[in-house]
């Protein structure tokens, strides 16, 4: 014991003296937490929307004035030519674009019919596919007003069969997105800090050499790896708790469930990322090596954890893949506790995974860490 | 000359030595691109759907197998009480709840009106608000059906026109981003610590003191990275145009020469960062923890940035990776030249020039 604690006081010392270190471990992680969550959101709004009005007509006006009212559309020009408009479109300065043909009110009042073009940057599938809800939904509501101010008293109408619909949103009415970001942006700088510095400490150690030192020493390979990686497991922790204060503080995410359950989850995750990063500086030479493996699977981790792009939309093979995913066990762990309120019963697939996650890892770090002699 | 020559070939023997290095530089870009060309996709499909159905009839049975027929959703649960609700939310799996009020059937036909409660769990807003429209628009349709023999007057129809990517396939946004990112992020990384190791390890001294200039020490061990990036860049369009059907409406000749471009731009960023780190593991820390969450985020890989609060709008523009995305998507998908894209290509040269200038000032021939 004594001998760990010495070894403890040890790394504390090294990171603490590095004072090039200190802002990067501390300040950059939650800076990017303030300022980055801001940027995570699906929203579309601010479109930027064209238009070309062949008819000038009063019917016309009043659609194009329909868009310039909505919230979502930035209407910028009337565009003389469809040429104008399409190139426009190519220089990205729209996304969106009405196209109102010649006797348009005209053939509206004779027709009782009429159409008219919309041509959507699809490039964003997503982003166009709500674009075109938008651009639907501003059609209805101006069909909804021509039809009260055209009808006459020789169109019969019956009544139309109506299935009304009530959109009700749980957890967060307000379909505020930082909501569900701030969790998940903490939890992506909670584990890549600890994963990033447990992978390229004992590399460092090899690369210049004093790891040979410390092999000579009588200090017992599991004091040597608990008082490695000790320190870290502090830091993640710390971390975590500057990020819930400041998630609480700026951004009021709610935080319904029990803060105990989250810190009794959170301690077991660490250990995963720990030993994922004692395994990787086991198989590596050099720190550079260590990064790139290690940042490869970051990328991997973060793009296949839910975190932005959701699970189940995946292919299946790829569903399964994301099971090995340890970043996406605690994503949902954060947002489910923090968010909905769930219990202990409610996570203990996620906190059984990993829990064995933390032992085979740290089983195999252990195991593949050899003190040569 | 002939003695930078000399040093560039040792700089190339170091890099092909280290088997294990090479391996990661080339082998992990490929696997990514390859995973996330197939896996990652930000469209709405298979959300698990709960229904809790008060009447059971014959209109509601209709209405829950044209939404469970539609590859949006899945439905695999029917609940009894509205308590109920709650507990499946906490579990996580259901997204969203379907609710018919009582009497559905009947009350269509006596008041021509019925009511559906939408229930979403909100905690992912974006989720929650396409399954609102996704199953509002199946009963639109449900309810044209049932409308058919009145006849609709006044009505504007949209003829709307999907254009640069008519099937709405979500590789298309997001291949040109993952390149960008791999290269980004590769050739950053690589370059910084690899000048940083000279310095950490004390080598860097001894290059200094040699007759090669502090210049053609960087350009020297920036060379074969450059080199390096420029295969990976190969690799990756190869792929996305064989293996996701990428198409490349414009010129490749034109795609090569800004992907050349970008790769410096990252590398240079990857010098400035030396400048500033003492130690490898500085370095490190810079070009992961300072670059990954801001390109991933502000360059419009994933979010709109359209959308973002202006302050962030604004921060983009000093994200490399921003301009090279637009650039990718304008030459592959929209299949426009330089006369479309000269703003972009101006900024990304600016900014190698600003980075190689910055780095050049505050390269210190003595180290501390």
């Amino acid at each position: 014991m004594k001998t760990i604690l010495y070894i403890i006081q040890k790394e504390f010392k090294q990171i603490f003296r590095n004072k090039g270190m200190l802002p990067i471990i501390f300040v950059l992680p939650l800076l990017q937490l303030v300022i980055l969550s801001n940027a995570a959101t699906f929203e579309v709004k601010n479109i930027k929307f064209g238009y070309i009005d062949n008819d000038h007509t009063s019917t016309s006006r009043a659609l194009v004035e329909k868009f310039n009212a909505s919230t979502y559309f930035n209407v910028l020009t009337d565009f003389p030519s469809e040429a104008l408009a399409s190139s426009s479109m190519l220089k990205g300065e729209v996304d969106v674009l009405l196209q109102i043909p010649h006797y348009f009110e005209r053939d509206l009042q004779k027709e009782k019919q009429n159409s008219l073009g919309v041509t959507i940057n699809a490039i964003d599938g997503a982003a166009a596919g709500v674009e075109n809800v938008y651009v639907t939904q501003i059609l209805q509501s101006f069909n909804q007003n021509i039809k009260a101010s055209l009808l006459q008293v020789s169109d019969k109408q019956i009544q139309p069969i109506a299935i009304e619909t009530i959109p009700l949103f749980w957890y967060n009415k307000t379909l505020n997105y930082k909501t569900f970001m701030v969790p998940g942006i903490l939890v992506l700088l909670v584990t890549m800090i600890t994963l990033f510095l447990s992978g390229m400490n004992i590399v460092r150690e090899k690369e210049i050499g004093t790891l040979e030192q410390i092999n000579v020493t009588p200090i017992k390979k599991s004091q040597f790896i608990i008082g490695k990686l000790f320190p870290f497991w502090v830091i993640g922790m710390g971390l975590l708790t500057v990020g819930l204060i400041l998630a609480k503080v700026i951004f009021n995410v709610p935080m319904i469930g029990s803060l105990p359950l989250l810190y009794f989850y959170t301690s077991i995750y660490i250990l995963v990322i720990l030993g994922i990063g004692l395994f990787i500086s086991n198989f590596t030479d050099t720190q550079q090596q260590a990064m790139f493996i290690a940042w490869f699977f970051t990328v991997i981790f973060i793009l296949m954890s839910g975190l932005f792009t959701p699970i189940e939309s995946m292919p299946k093979w790829a569903q399964t893949l994301t099971e090995f995913n340890p970043i996406r066990y605690f994503v949902e762990v954060m947002r489910m506790v923090m968010l909905k309120g769930s219990g202990f019963m409610d996570i203990l697939p996620q906190l059984l995974k990993t829990l064995l996650y933390a032992i085979i890892m740290n089983g195999l770090a252990v195991w593949s860490y050899k003190k040569t002699t | 000359m002939k003695r930078f020559i000399g040093f560039i070939k040792k700089e190339f023997y170091h890099i092909f030595r280290d088997r294990r290095s090479l391996f990661i530089l080339f082998g992990m870009p490929i696997a990514q691109i390859m995973l996330f060309g197939f896996a990652i996709t930000n469209e709405i499909n298979n959300v698990d759907i709960a229904v809790l159905d008060h009447s059971k009839d014959a209109t509601t049975k209709e209405i829950i197998n044209k939404i469970s027929a539609s590859k949006y959703f899945s439905i695999n649960q029917f609940i009894d009480r509205e308590a109920d609700i709650e507990t499946i939310f906490k579990k996580g799996k259901v997204k969203a709840v379907l609710n018919f009020q009582k009497d559905f059937s009947k009350k269509l036909i006596k008041d021509h009106k019925a009511t559906i409660q939408i229930i979403t769990d909100a905690t992912d807003p974006n989720t929650a608000n396409t399954v609102s429209n996704y199953v509002n628009a199946i009963l639109q349709q449900y309810q044209k059906g049932l409308n058919k023999d009145i006849t609709i007057t006044y009505q504007i129809v949209p003829q709307t026109r999907m254009v640069y990517n008519p099937e709405l396939k979500s590789v298309y946004m997001f291949v040109p981003g993952v390149m960008t990112i791999i290269l980004m992020l590769v050739s950053a990384m690589m370059t910084s610590i690899s000048i940083t190791r000279e310095k950490e390890l004390g080598t860097m001294e001894i290059l200094l003191v040699s007759p090669i200039k502090p210049i053609q020490v960087i350009v020297g061990k920036v060379f074969p990275y450059i080199f390096l990036s420029i295969i990976n860049a190969i690799v990756i369009v190869v792929l996305s145009i064989f293996i996701f059907k990428m198409p490349v409406q414009g010129s490749l000749f034109l795609l090569a020469m800004e992907s050349i471009l970008f790769i410096i731009s990252a590398l240079a960023l990857g010098i400035l960062i030396s400048t500033i780190s003492a130690t490898q593991q500085t370095a490190m820390m810079i070009s992961l923890m300072g670059l990954m969450l801001p390109v991933i985020l502000l360059s419009g890989f994933i979010f709109p940035i359209s959308s973002m609060p202006l302050p962030l709008q604004l921060i983009s523009n000093i994200i490399p990776a921003k301009w090279f995305i637009i650039i990718l998507k304008g030459i592959m998908l929209k299949g426009v030249g330089l006369q479309y894209l000269w703003k972009e290509t101006l900024i990304l040269i600016g900014m190698t020039i600003f980075f190689i200038g910055l780095s050049v000032k505050k390269y210190k021939i003595r180290l501390e």
